[in-house]
């Protein structure tokens, strides 16, 4: 056993790292980390554009669509050199949710017409999957679209729509058949946001941001076209890509860099004129987490071993999931922990100088709007079930 | 990057579960706990012939030639098992010392007996009071006319009434802590001087308190140079811990199993109770325990032939890995035990059964070389006391 790199590998990281040195510049930085408003959109783009023009967005997708064509080693150090920049990833809707779908079950006009659009970031997708009455049990969606003349019929609504209030574009589960098993009368379509009858309303969450939404369809005019395969399969299409999805949830890389933030903070703030860092209990609650990353990086890179090998990632993905949410959890609480009486202060105009402690405000967000990181992509408790009932057999 | 057994280790992990399934059933190992040894030495004479007893070892002397790769295939079969032949005291700690030290004679003695059978050893390190600090020994080792003198009493030294000969960690220099002034010594089991008050252990085994009065050694007996057997006892730890450990991991993935077939099986209110959602998460976060800590092992795995390969580079990672993973199988090993108990019901708790069995070997492993939190201490300090 070894995760030896061969001298291409060390010259493929020489390459990145040099290429997020040189590009991951401080205002591309501060940028990406403000988190709200139009600027915020402006900058993810911007960022984005860059990567595209090196050809790097889509290290997933076949290469015959813009892929990079790298082998599952160079993918595992893309990706560990990008956590270890501090450099967020890419937005997920469009690059990494719905470009699968389209590739795998869309037709050629489909690809064309939408794939480059989301290599170059001139498209902001957003998710239609969540409903108010269908959350874990997603088959429950009552969104429906009938059919009449070339056109879908689109009523209902869609809720937990992450930047939706930035979206050209939205893929929907919607329901095409009643009187069918609930997951057969599911379809898988796309609209555009400019559509009359689609509209945005957003939900304020406990970090004080906006990035969810509510998205209401009231009879919006869908054309045919904008459907993905076949009519009624669209269940069959989203569950084909959810291990994907679930694949990316670990997030190690960007865990570990979290993690050594937490030990520089830890080593900075002070108690009794002692270093948090040098602390017995907080070392204990400390190295509860590194040991678990230490392992769910290996975790992943056996996952991604497989997959070189020609399996795709099954249930797995789900432990994946599970742990690297738990994980980053953790760490938001302990980030918390360590800002003490500073991570409830609302700053207004008191800037992070004035009031020390600099992390404190962004420790609160992170660990506020990341309880919802056991809640999307499918419930920590709804991927136990899968393990359950796919891995275990029960 | 590679995270697969190689056809020879597949080969041997085969070799042993065979073992483990055809000739060492439950009953069986009851037979030879209950016998006077508490080992079998038909069996071990068969992992000779097998070729089992010769893994590790360089090929000069007759071994394998084998790493801790093969070492660690081997053991977690073992675990499976829960084999009590002392497979880890005398090949891999033993054995281990043995190869990792300078001494060429003993080496070209003691090496050669080790893989046809004839030799089981053991390691005399613990003392009363020194808990998991290897480097607190009180035992001493004074110079003399022909040698050495040992004086002084170990404690839990595993397998030391089967052991023909005994690895004796004692104090040449030094005060009771310093991990300088340690020396390693090659002593014969039935040296005058020497008493073994043998007793058995909870996890089918057997260990001893023994007593060294005046024991005479002479130079040549000692593994390597005079005051230095920690910096033996360091290089030969992750080693050691990671064969524990994937004894433990064998031990873990077979309590899930054995758990998860139960409830498949075992009805209540009319339904198998692996049917209740209540049950189901706690044996997938059971699951997720043992992926984890096979993670974990093999990141060690991969520290080590990293270690191996280039040996400066990356031996604090070694130590790291070692210690994350002697914490983790502890603290999921406890998870893994008591939840198959509790899962179980009241027939988890009966002797009768072989689940209480591999948790008693779990818990005893957990102790061999530091628990959880020794090893969590450990690894605090070396990832944190710099920054």
């Amino acid at each position: 056993m070894d995760i030896n790199f061969s001298a291409q590998d060390l010259e493929f990281r020489d390459e990145v790292r040099a290429f997020f040195a040189s590009e991951y510049d401080a205002n591309v930085a501060q940028g990406l980390s403000s988190g709200q408003g139009d600027d915020y959109k402006q900058a993810i783009v911007s960022w984005q554009k860059k990567l595209h023009a090196k050809g790097w967005i889509a290290p997933g997708w076949p290469k015959e669509y813009g892929g990079t064509g790298w082998s599952v080693t160079q993918k595992f150090i893309y990706e560990t050199e990008r956590g270890a920049a501090g450099i967020p990833d890419v937005v997920p809707f469009g690059l990494k949710m719905v470009a699968p779908v389209i590739y795998t079950f869309g037709n050629e006009e489909q690809k064309a017409r939408f794939l480059p659009r989301i290599l170059s970031s001139d498209d902001w997708w957003c998710q239609g999957y969540s409903e108010p009455g269908a959350g874990s049990d997603l088959a429950a969606l009552s969104t429906t679209a009938e059919y009449a003349g070339d056109n879908y019929i689109v009523n209902g609504r869609k809720i937990w729509t992450t930047f939706a209030q930035y979206a050209d574009w939205i893929f929907c589960l919607v329901r095409t058949s009643k009187d069918v098993r609930k997951q057969q009368g599911i379809s898988f379509l796309l609209i555009d946001m400019n559509t009359p009858g689609v509209s945005v309303k957003p939900i304020p969450t406990i970090d004080g941001k906006h990035s969810l939404n509510e998205v209401l369809f009231e009879d919006a005019l869908v054309p045919r076209e904008n459907l993905i395969g076949e009519q009624d399969k669209g269940w069959t299409y989203a569950k084909a890509l959810l291990a994907h999805e679930r694949t990316g949830m670990a997030e190690v890389a960007d865990s570990k860099r979290m993690l050594a933030n937490l030990k520089q903070r830890a080593a900075a703030e002070v108690n009794g004129g002692q270093p948090m860092i040098a602390d017995p209990v907080f070392q204990m609650r400390l190295s509860d987490i590194e040991m678990e990353l230490m392992a769910l990086e290996y975790t992943e890179l056996r996952v991604f071993a497989s997959m070189a090998s020609g399996g795709t990632p099954g249930p797995e993905s789900s432990l994946l999931k599970i742990k690297g949410t738990e994980i980053s959890q953790s760490i938001h609480e302990l980030q918390l922990q360590l800002a003490a009486y500073y991570g409830g202060a609302l700053q207004g105009d008191l800037s992070n100088q004035q009031l020390g402690h600099s992390f404190a405000a962004e420790a609160r967000k992170s660990y506020m709007y990341g309880r919802a990181a056991t809640i999307y992509g499918g419930s920590n408790e709804v991927q136990r079930n899968v393990i359950a009932k796919a891995v275990l057999g029960l | 990057m590679n995270f697969e057994f190689s056809e020879e280790q597949v080969m041997i992990k085969d070799s042993v579960a065979r073992f483990v399934r055809d000739e060492y059933d439950f009953d069986t190992r009851r037979k030879i706990i209950e016998s006077d040894e508490g080992i079998s030495r038909d069996f071990w004479a068969m992992f000779a012939e097998l070729g089992w007893l010769s893994i590790p070892f360089a090929e000069e002397y007759g071994g394998f030639g084998g790493s801790v790769e093969d070492t660690v295939a081997m053991m977690e079969e073992l675990g499976k098992g829960i084999v009590v032949e002392p497979y880890v005291s005398t090949v891999v700690i033993f054995g281990g010392l043995l190869s990792a030290a300078s001494n060429e004679a003993l080496k070209a003695e003691y090496i050669p007996k080790i893989i046809d059978g004839s030799c089981l050893g053991s390691f005399a390190f613990l003392e009363r009071q020194s808990r998991f600090e290897i480097a607190d020994i009180a035992t001493s080792a004074v110079v003399s006319d022909a040698g050495f003198i040992i004086n002084g009493e170990k404690t839990v030294v595993f397998n030391a009434a089967t052991a023909n000969s005994l690895i004796v960690a004692a104090r040449t220099s030094g005060d009771q802590f310093d991990p300088q002034g340690i020396s390693l010594f090659m002593v014969d089991a039935t040296s005058p001087g020497i008493s073994v008050d043998s007793y058995k252990t909870m996890d089918g085994q057997t260990a001893a308190t023994v007593t060294f009065n005046d024991v005479q050694v002479s130079d040549s007996q000692l593994l390597g140079a005079v005051g230095q057997g920690m910096t033996i006892v360091d290089q030969v730890m992750p080693q050691i811990l990671m064969a524990l450990s994937a004894e433990a991991l064998g031990i873990m993935s077979t309590l899930n199993t054995i758990t998860v077939d139960y409830t498949k099986t075992r009805q209540q209110f009319g339904t198998p109770i692996s049917s209740f959602q209540a049950l189901q998460h706690r044996m997938v976060d059971t699951f997720m325990a043992c992926e984890q800590s096979k993670s974990l092992l093999y990141r060690g795995l991969c520290a080590a032939t990293e270690v191996a390969e280039n040996s400066q580079a990356g031996s604090v990672e070694l130590q790291k890995s070692a210690h994350a993973l002697k914490a983790t199988v502890a603290k999921y090993g406890k998870l893994i035990g008591e939840e198959a108990i509790q899962i179980h019901g009241g027939i988890g708790i009966t002797d009768e059964l072989n689940i209480g069995h591999y948790v008693k070997r779990l818990m005893t492993i957990n102790v061999t070389f530091g628990d959880g939190d020794f090893h969590q201490k450990k690894f605090n300090q070396l990832s944190y006391s710099s920054l």
